[in-house]
């Protein structure tokens, strides 16, 4: 054993050490993105929405007003040879899910908000769950998550006006030429006067898996089973889809038709802004049922993430690097909702 | 008769570990403000290595408890002593509360868990706000006492020279010790 140093080459030494150990350190607190300037992060998307709409301890970032509701979903069978995920073979899947409409503010009126929403959750009876958050559109505006970022950025609320400039939109726009199929879409897309009659797009590709490995790239729709009918022109009910779906639901059950278009060679499989062919062959793998609704801010659904990137085996995300971007920030907005629910007037 | 070094099974769980929980300390911290396509895969592995990590540290415990160990030197003085003790005690405290808090945030927060595992707290709000937030402080403790852990092991190495780190050490051992 060799004796201890001192003096100065002990001074040097424990130099080193405090530098090695600080050096650690800071690698750690960049790897954190406390130092430098980090890309976009989970974080400032939430905190963008809740610039714009307010902070609503307890609710949801974004899509915060909804029910949940719950039912069950009965296979068809015919998607069993694409995907070896149970959902497909089972007869009858347990599901929770939630209406909601777009936007981070629980109080926006229902008729006034463009986008709708359904996320369900289906349990089979091999233990694995499948969660799917989908919109009224059939694709996004944009591309990317910064694209993302700066759409909510162009579409916020004007200081001057408290409304949406219609300036900065068309700029966002003229920048953006893949929200091309989108803006058909917005223009063309007449609103419904229920959640019921409206149809909602998974508009993130999956890959379904065969027991024998081999991948098919698909996008889903739930097809509404409900008649079409338009919106009134003039609507007073803040709670109009809500008062509609309990409505509704207390003398029948909805029904939509869960089915799945088949990407081609050279279909974009990895951008939620692209509209597939309406050539493209589709499958119908089996009928949602919604049979029941809970109170508002109540049921199953409300501590519940649904993670678009929560699947079965069976289905596998694609590489859109929007289905990454949600799944980071819903989960942020998760964890933020329920440090809030521990605080004093939370809600839901 | 007490060993002048740990058993070679000991120093292999000590470095794989070592290189282990480091990476899962990077990250961790990382991946809650990444919403690159890596998130996806970096969270999969978080919780895969996790996994492993409880696996390794119930081991851990087990051949601490079994095996020889070398005592610490005999000159060492109380204080320092005292802050090995404690510190040792910290570190197999959080290697195990870590992967644990982890599993059961996922069961509090509804979440799947890796392999199917049981859920080992109810689904619950709140529950999963303490659970979430207590993961993240014991990864900040854990890491500030691996900081503590690696500048007392070089405090050894190249000042007291007294032989502590060369007991852990990877490879083979010298003759003279």
């Amino acid at each position: 054993m060799n004796t201890p140093l001192q003096g100065p080459a002990k001074a040097l030494r424990l130099a080193a050490i405090g530098a090695t150990v600080v050096a650690l350190g800071a690698g750690f607190a960049y790897a954190a993105g406390w130092i430098g300037t980090p890309a976009l992060t989970p974080q400032r998307i939430i905190d963008t929405f809740e610039a714009q709409a307010g902070h609503h301890p307890g609710y949801r970032k974004n899509h915060a007003k909804g029910l949940c509701v719950s039912g069950y979903f009965e296979s068809s069978g015919q998607a069993q040879a694409l995907s070896s995920a149970r959902v497909f073979s089972q007869a009858r899947v347990p599901v929770i899910g939630r209406f909601a409409i777009g936007g981070a503010n629980p109080y926006s009126p229902d008729a006034g908000v463009p986008t709708r929403s359904l996320a369900i959750q289906l349990s089979t009876d091999d233990g694995q769950v499948w969660r799917t958050g989908m919109n009224n559109p059939p694709v996004l505006a944009v591309s990317t998550a910064q694209g993302f970022y700066d759409l909510v950025l162009a579409s916020g609320p004007s200081p001057s006006t408290g409304k949406p400039d219609p300036a900065k939109l068309q700029a966002f726009f003229a920048a953006h030429p893949e929200s091309a199929a989108f803006r058909q879409w917005a223009a063309s897309a007449k609103p419904s006067d229920s959640f019921a009659n409206t149809d909602y797009n998974s508009i993130n590709a999956f890959r379904l898996i065969d027991a024998s490995g081999k991948a098919q790239a698909v996008r889903w729709r739930m097809v509404a089973q409900t008649p079409f009918a338009a919106l009134p022109a003039q609507v007073e009910d803040n709670l109009y889809l809500q008062h509609d779906l309990q409505q509704r639901l207390s003398q029948a059950p909805l029904r939509w038709t869960l089915r799945l278009t088949l990407a081609e060679p050279g279909d974009a499989i990895d951008d939620p802004a692209s509209q597939w062919p309406d050539s493209r062959r589709s499958i119908d793998a089996g009928t949602l049922v919604i049979d029941h609704v809970d109170a508002p801010e109540q049921g199953a659904c409300r501590d519940l993430n649904f993670d678009p990137l929560i699947l079965p085996s069976g289905i596998e995300a694609s590489a859109d690097p929007i289905l990454a971007a949600r799944s980071a920030a819903y989960s942020e907005s998760f964890n933020r909702r329920s440090r809030e629910s521990l605080g004093a007037g939370a809600r839901p | 008769m007490k060993p002048s070094a740990f058993h070679p099974l000991a120093r292999l769980v000590h470095w794989l570990m070592a290189i282990l929980i480091l990476a899962m300390l990077f990250i961790g911290v990382s991946m809650v403000g990444d919403l690159s396509p890596r998130h996806p895969w970096l969270v999969e592995l978080h919780k895969a290595t996790g996994l492993a990590l409880l696996a390794l540290v119930v081991l851990r415990i087990i051949l601490r408890l079994v095996l020889p160990h070398p005592p610490l030197p005999a000159d060492l003085p109380p204080l320092q002593r005292f802050a090995a003790g404690a510190s040792h005690l910290a570190l197999y405290g959080l290697m195990l509360a870590m992967p644990l808090l982890g599993w059961a945030m996922l069961s509090a927060g509804g979440y799947p868990r890796p392999l199917q595992l049981p859920a080992i707290m109810p689904h619950d709000l709140q529950l999963y706000a303490v659970l979430r937030q207590a993961h993240g402080w014991a990864g900040y403790l854990l890491f500030v006492t691996i900081l503590a852990h690696l500048g007392a092991a070089l405090f050894h190495a190249l000042v007291r020279r007294d032989g502590v780190l060369r007991s852990m050490w990877p490879g083979p051992l010298r003759r003279s010790d």
